[in-house]
């Protein structure tokens, strides 16, 4: 796919920080209703990143009034407004999809020391 | 098949298929694109109605050893006046204002044109009824014995003691001359000689593919 560099190259941003599975995240996406559009906080955890090049995703779970919510986001989309890494976990796979299974304290992820 | 003056004037261009990608548009939207690299054109001639009977542009497209070029085409691009090409193709249009030795590029299309593109599809091999014509083959179970993917009839018996010609069959599949009519162009790269088409596109990446204003575009 090397010969699709450069037009890959356009969509890019660069302005994403480093983060991994484990990390919390505040995404700051932004919301269009109608005409005019506003910033919404989307936070959680960092469960997966897949793919690679211009087509990264990366999965972010939280628990919302005891539902679990997940929402996959294009790394390099543009209703991204910014991203903030909140904490580092300390977590030893690149995938947590256990935690979906877990509950309260046992779905804690420890931060990094 | 007629072209009259009425109807709008076909524009094409020869490339190269590279492949597939992804970008965003400016409503935010994620659009699946073709990359077609279509770098320069040559006019190598111009067919019209009084002397060839059929008014028509034949273009010519991609790099070629010069020690490969038969000496009949070495002298039809002489005659136009440029160098041999390994790609030259027909195209039918009423266009009249190009000449012989012309070189078109991709501003010859704009984003958001609508395209017909040709591409000579990936070939798969000998393929069965399944694969090739769609056919919904045997049960998996109830005693269906060794038979899941088979066509099942192809017709009667000693009447008519024959099976009609063009029976759905397995044979080979693919690698034939295929038109996506009405797909749209993205974006055009001028500067790089790409053009950026929405949606997939026939063919494996790296092989020709003819792009063209659409015959039925609305």
């Amino acid at each position: 796919m090397q010969k699709l560099d450069s037009v890959d190259a356009a969509s890019l941003r660069d302005d994403i920080p480093a983060f991994r599975a484990g990390d919390t995240l505040k995404v700051h996406v932004k919301v269009v209703e109608g005409s005019r559009s506003r910033v919404q906080v989307f936070q959680g955890v960092v469960i997966a990143r897949a793919h690679g090049g211009v087509s990264e995703t990366f999965t972010i779970r939280k628990v919302s009034f005891g539902v679990g919510v997940e929402r996959i986001f294009p790394l390099h989309t543009p209703a991204i407004d910014h991203l903030e890494v909140v904490t580092r976990g300390d977590v030893r796979r690149a995938k947590l999809y256990y935690l979906r299974k877990l509950r309260g304290k046992a779905a804690k992820i420890k931060e990094k020391r | 098949m007629t072209s009259t003056t009425t109807s709008p004037a076909v524009t094409a261009l020869l490339g190269t298929k590279l492949g597939m990608t992804q970008v965003w548009d400016a409503a935010g939207k994620l659009v699946p694109v073709t990359v077609v690299r279509v770098g320069t054109n040559v006019v190598s001639a111009v067919r019209t109605q009084e002397i060839d009977g059929y008014s028509a542009v034949q273009l010519a497209f991609g790099q070629i050893d010069p020690r490969k070029v038969t000496q009949p085409l070495k002298g039809h691009f002489e005659k136009a006046g440029v160098t041999p090409r390994r790609h030259v193709v027909e195209i039918r249009t009423a266009v009249t204002d190009v000449t012989p030795g012309q070189e078109l590029t991709a501003e010859v299309f704009e984003a958001g044109a609508r395209v017909d593109v040709i591409g000579t599809t990936k070939g798969k091999g000998t393929a069965g009824v399944m694969k090739r014509h769609g056919f919904h083959g045997v049960g998996a179970s109830h005693g269906a014995h060794r038979n899941h993917r088979k066509p099942g009839s192809i017709g009667g018996a000693s009447t008519p003691s024959r099976v009609f010609k063009g029976m759905k069959m397995a044979g080979r599949m693919g690698h034939a001359r295929k038109t996506i009519q009405n797909l749209s162009i993205h974006s055009v790269d001028v500067a790089a000689g790409l053009l950026l088409v929405a949606g997939p596109v026939p063919g494996p990446k790296g092989s020709l593919v003819v792009v063209r204003s659409a015959v039925k575009g609305a």
